[in-house]
């Protein structure tokens, strides 16, 4: 049975294990992922040892098509986010079940 | 920045905490993800983007150097996604 964590679960991890209150744990997950966010957004990579590092790509204008119509339309140039997962977490993944 | 200077920046924003704690949070989080995609599980975090597993199918690769063929037996990769929130934070 495939499950979905969300910040709830994570706040729930962190309470547990740092018998710091609920809602302090539910903040703090929140000021982690919000100082990630910030330094994303100035463009800056973040490397988090043994899980992966995400890092901003600038992507060029280009022409796109739309698949259900069919029509072409030009692609904005912008920034994504991507993620690069370390080998511990891929191997993590990847293991044997 | 790395994992310890996000460490320290939380510290920063938390002087009553201690720096082991900190630390202790940074695991946590880390390793509740990691858990989740080893159990085949996804990971949501609205605004930000979100951690599944992709199953790749057996190939038959080659080893660019000698052109021999080798299979490739399947495999399951992390994978993210990002959010709707994180994408207009970057676009503004």
């Amino acid at each position: 049975m495939s499950k979905t964590l969300t910040r709830a679960d994570l706040a729930e991890a962190v309470y547990r294990n740092i018998g710091l209150s609920r809602n302090e744990s539910a903040e703090l997950v929140e000021t982690f992922l919000e100082e990630m966010c910030v330094c994303l957004e100035k463009g800056e990579e973040v490397k988090l040892s043994s899980f992966g590092t995400f890092s901003v790509q600038s992507k060029r204008e280009r022409i796109g098509r739309n698949p259900k119509t069919g029509v072409e339309a030009t692609i904005t140039p912008r920034r994504v986010l991507s993620f690069r997962p370390s080998h511990i977490l891929k191997d993590r993944v990847d293991g044997e079940s | 920045m790395t994992r310890s200077e996000l460490i320290a920046r939380l510290a920063a924003k938390n002087p009553a905490l201690y720096h082991r704690d900190i630390e202790r949070l940074v695991g946590t989080i880390l390793d509740e993800i990691g858990g989740a995609l080893e159990r085949g599980d996804r990971v949501e975090l609205r605004g930000f983007g979100a951690f599944s597993v992709r199953h790749r199918k057996a190939r038959t690769g080659r080893n660019p150097r000698t052109g021999a063929s080798v299979e490739v037996a399947e495999k399951k990769v992390p994978f993210f996604k990002m959010g709707k929130g994180m994408r207009e934070r970057l676009n503004r």
